[in-house]
């Protein structure tokens, strides 16, 4: 068992992130879609369809944070000094735009609708910036971080920045044509077209580039048999695009969202692919991290047994606030 | 320019979770009230315990948000600016913390968004029930924060293998000595914070004569919960005091700026401590009082500033001064909560306008008070981050000083900003009052927990201001 720990922790702080990146990914995709709506109707109508989810939402980031400092304390104290700016920045983002949920109605001007997209754009470029630090690998030596304050900041990052941002605006606004109804699903419907080939476009810029400057990568993916195992992974990208174009263009709406979610998911499952068994890239796996087992052991007990729980409960949040939100009404508080 | 790195990750992380925790506070307190609330209307079937909680629930959504974006900050600072402590402590801070997302967190979230959005969509039970699994959710994030934070005070539990901390007992780690004294300092802390927030504002309408009946039930439910609280935190105090004299007896020599452990304390009202000269200044003070309190003896000893080498010992100015901040209050509370329950029995406390005025304007103490009170308690644990453990300058990481500057100073621009939106908000929905009951606000119904606050903004503006 006590062998097995690392790996059932990875697992679990990989669902987590994965989790993260999709619910909250749909909610910082409407707000990176915010400046492109026209009136505050239909800003309205886009925030109210995210509002009672996007505090469980960002719940996911909490865990996802806190569970690598349970389980993998070494890679925790790793890699936060080495993507200082951008979590910090990262996080002053999500302030802004978490925030303006409750503050841009009482305001009468455009100051927290401003705040909203620019947090939500921030924050997600950012974490598309740590996402790509993290690929090209940190320096580390004595088991600390070894490097500069701006190791990260390299082409290829800023490139990961802008490839999350247009997933999450991808996800934003298949989001929209599933929850919206009238104008602001229509204008979605389009955004998503175009989101949909420059999310493609991105995915394979990244996919691509990531084994040109990592040898370790390429091997994994190019070497025989990998290369057996590995080859429907483009292949089912590529149905799943398809999905989602044929979903979007034939006025499919539950289509786009979960096919996006399946482009979303195969992009991880690649991530996961080019990196285990590394935490750290290129030097720590993940038993070189890995928390005392009766640290693992201790909070794995309590894991299995509220993980579900949440999932029973958050499902059930998103049935009661099933169907689609109107023009000129929403959710009532109270 | 030369920066201290070590400096400034602890004025970051001081002004980050002292702001910060103003809104855990509340919350915690806030959520009790309002889940009271609605289970009282339950049971009595009277609309008006339902229209507070409404009234209340607007603030609670804003300060909640408030909450959460700053308490994110908080999870990932231990890993950005805290690095080393987070490589020494992970195993057992880690777990203590992951407890808390799961048990706590979740669980807020989750119910928070049925308890603000969810009135039309499920039964009254289960909205009432949100409601209380929210207030649940708070005090179980305090149980495991505030768990991990008493470690750091008191540490057992574990055992030191090359530099790090290693589990061995969970239960002696999650009951650490000082955990249930903190916990109920704290918990109550919270309730009394509420509490004279919730008296302020309904002295506050009953002095202009607006939302008359709902501002009598928020006094005398304020009044009936103080009475009892004020006194008990008195008592737990004294209890969590005497706790710390026996294990970290240096913090509690900073509070009562004893110098010399060979002599009996005294009591100092006021005085300036010396740090160079080692001594108090303008001291005015009740011989003995403090042998009296800690020993229960006047001639009874405890342990001076002089037994340890300067460098060990806490800053005692911040220490002294914020435990004599959080005691003044203290014991106002208690003057103004008993003599409150004083004036109700004798069936004049809506018509003591002076007692009004002045429980008007104490809204903040409470706040204050937590955060001398946590000022005592951190600063007094220093130079250590983990008593006897890790040293606070072993303990950051190893980021340069001037991003840290720069980080700090966009910290303090963008809580300055949304601080202050966000408070002068929660003034406004105040200033509003309570809506009418069964019937919508005007302007149709709310949309978000704000849309009230929204109309009178536009009142407001069409009428000129
Ligand atoms: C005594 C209580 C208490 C204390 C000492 C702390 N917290 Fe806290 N925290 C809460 C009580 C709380 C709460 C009442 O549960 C909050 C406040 C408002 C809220 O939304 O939930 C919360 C929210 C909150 C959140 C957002 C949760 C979400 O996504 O819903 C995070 C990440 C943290 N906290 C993290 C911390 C850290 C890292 C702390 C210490 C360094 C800390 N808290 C001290
Ligand atoms: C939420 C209530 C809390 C408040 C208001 C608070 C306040 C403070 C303050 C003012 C300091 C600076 C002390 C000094 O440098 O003299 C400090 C230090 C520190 N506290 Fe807390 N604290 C709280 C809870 C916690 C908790 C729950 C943890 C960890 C689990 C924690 C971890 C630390 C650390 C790591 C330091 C060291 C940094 C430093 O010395 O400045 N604190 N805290
Ligand atoms: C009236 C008498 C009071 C006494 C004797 C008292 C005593 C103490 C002591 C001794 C500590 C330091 C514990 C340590 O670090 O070892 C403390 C901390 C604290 N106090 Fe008080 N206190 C009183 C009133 C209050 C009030 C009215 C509030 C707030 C409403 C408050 C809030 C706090 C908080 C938040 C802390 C830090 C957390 C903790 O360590 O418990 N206290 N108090």
């Amino acid at each position: 068992m006590e062998a097995h720990l690392p790996l059932i922790w990875a697992a679990i702080i990989g669902t987590a992130v994965a989790m993260y990146v999709i619910l909250d990914g749909f909610d910082l995709g409407v707000g990176i879609l915010f400046p492109f709506a026209k009136g505050n109707d239909e800003r309205d109508q886009m925030i109210n369809s995210i509002a009672p989810f996007w505090d469980g939402n960002e719940t996911w980031l909490v865990l996802g944070g806190v569970g690598l400092l349970v389980a993998f304390p070494l890679a925790y104290a790793i890699v936060m000094p080495a993507m200082y700016l951008p979590v910090i920045l990262m996080l002053l983002a999500l302030v802004f735009r978490g925030v303006a949920f409750e503050f841009r109605v009482v305001s009468t001007g455009t100051r927290w609708n401003i705040a909203f997209a620019g947090g939500s754009t921030l924050a997600a470029f950012c974490q598309g910036v740590i996402l790509g630090g993290m690929i090209q690998g940190i320096r580390v030596a004595d088991n600390g971080f070894a490097g500069g304050s701006f190791d990260w900041a390299t082409p290829f990052a800023l490139l990961c920045g802008a490839g999350v941002v247009a997933g999450y605006a991808l996800l934003g606004a298949t989001w929209l044509v599933m929850k919206a109804e009238g104008p602001v699903a229509d204008h979605a419907r389009g955004q998503a077209k175009l989101l949909l080939l420059a999310v493609l476009a991105l995915m394979a810029l990244v996919s691509l580039w990531t084994p040109l400057q990592i040898p370790r990568i390429a091997e994994r993916w190019f070497s025989l048999p990998n290369f057996y195992y590995l080859w429907p992974m483009p292949l089912v990208t590529g149905l799943m695009t398809l999905l989602a174009w044929r979903g979007l263009a034939g006025g499919g709406e539950k289509t786009p969202f979960f096919a996006s979610i399946a482009l979303f998911l195969l992009g991880f499952l690649g991530l996961v692919i080019s990196w285990f068994p590394y935490l750290v890239p290129p030097s720590l796996t993940i038993w070189d991290t890995a928390a005392a087992p009766s640290s693992q052991m201790f909070m794995l007990v309590g894991t299995a047994g509220l993980l579900p729980l949440i999932f029973g409960y958050t499902i059930y949040v998103y049935w009661v606030f099933r169907g689609k939100v109107k023009p000129g009404e929403s959710y009532h508080h109270h | 320019m030369d920066f201290d790195p070590v400096l400034l990750a602890r004025l970051q992380f001081a002004f980050t979770i002292s702001l910060y925790i103003i809104f855990p506070t509340f919350t915690i307190g806030l959520s009790a009230y309002i889940a009271t609330l609605g289970v009282m209307s339950l049971i009595t079937g009277n609309e008006r315990y339902q229209q507070i909680a409404r009234f209340w629930t607007k603030i609670f959504a804003v300060s909640f948000g408030m909450g959460v974006v700053s308490g994110i900050v908080l999870s990932y600072e231990l890993g950005t600016n805290w690095s080393r402590f987070s490589r020494v402590t992970g195993n057992i801070i880690g777990p203590l913390a992951g407890y808390e997302v799961l048990t706590a967190f979740f669980l807020e979230a989750t119910f928070l968004s049925i308890m603000l959005f969810g009135g039309k969509l499920v039964p009254r039970w289960l909205h009432a029930l949100s409601a209380v699994f929210v207030a649940i959710g708070t005090a179980t994030s305090a149980f495991w924060i505030l768990s991990a934070n008493s470690w750091m005070h008191t540490p057992v539990g574990h055992e030191m293998r090359d530099g790090v901390a290693f589990p061995l007992d969970w239960w002696t780690i999650v009951f650490n000595p000082s955990f249930l004294y903190r916990l109920a300092h704290m918990l109550n802390a919270s309730y009394l914070t509420a509490g004279f927030v919730v008296l302020a504002v309904g002295a506050r309408y009953l002095l202009a004569g607006r939302h008359v009946d709902e501002g009598r039930t928020m006094m005398r439910m304020a009044i009936g919960l103080l009475a009892i609280l004020a006194p008990l935190q008195l008592i737990i105090g004294d209890l969590h005091g005497l706790n710390t004299l026996k294990h970290q007896p240096i913090k509690v020599a900073a509070m009562e700026a004893h110098w010399d452990g060979s002599k009996p304390g005294d009591f100092h009202i006021f005085a300036w401590p010396d740090e160079q000269g080692e001594v108090n200044r303008y001291a005015l003070s009740i011989p003995r009082g403090a042998s009296l309190v800690l020993t229960h003896d006047p001639n009874g000893l405890f342990q001076g500033l002089k037994s340890v080498p300067p460098q060990d010992r806490p800053p005692v100015k911040s220490v002294f001064f914020a435990f004599r901040v959080m005691l003044g209050i203290g014991f106002f509370m208690i003057a103004a909560a008993l003599f409150g329950a004083f004036l109700w029995w004798r069936g004049t406390l809506f018509t003591t306008r002076w007692y009004l005025h002045v429980m008007a304007h104490t809204w903040w103490m409470g706040f204050v008070a937590v955060l001398a009170g946590w000022i005592v308690t951190e600063s007094g644990r220093q130079p250590w981050i983990v008593h006897g453990i890790l040293r606070t300058a072993d303990a950051t990481s190893p980021v340069i000083g001037s991003v840290v500057a720069v980080t700090l100073v966009l910290f303090v621009l963008v809580y300055a900003i949304v601080f202050s939106f966000g408070i002068y908000y929660i003034n406004r929905l105040i200033a509003k009052g309570p809506q009418g009951s069964a019937v919508e606000p005007p302007g149709g119904p709310g949309k978000r927990p704000l849309s009230a606050a929204h109309d009178a903004g536009r009142q407001a503006l069409a009428g000129g201001g």
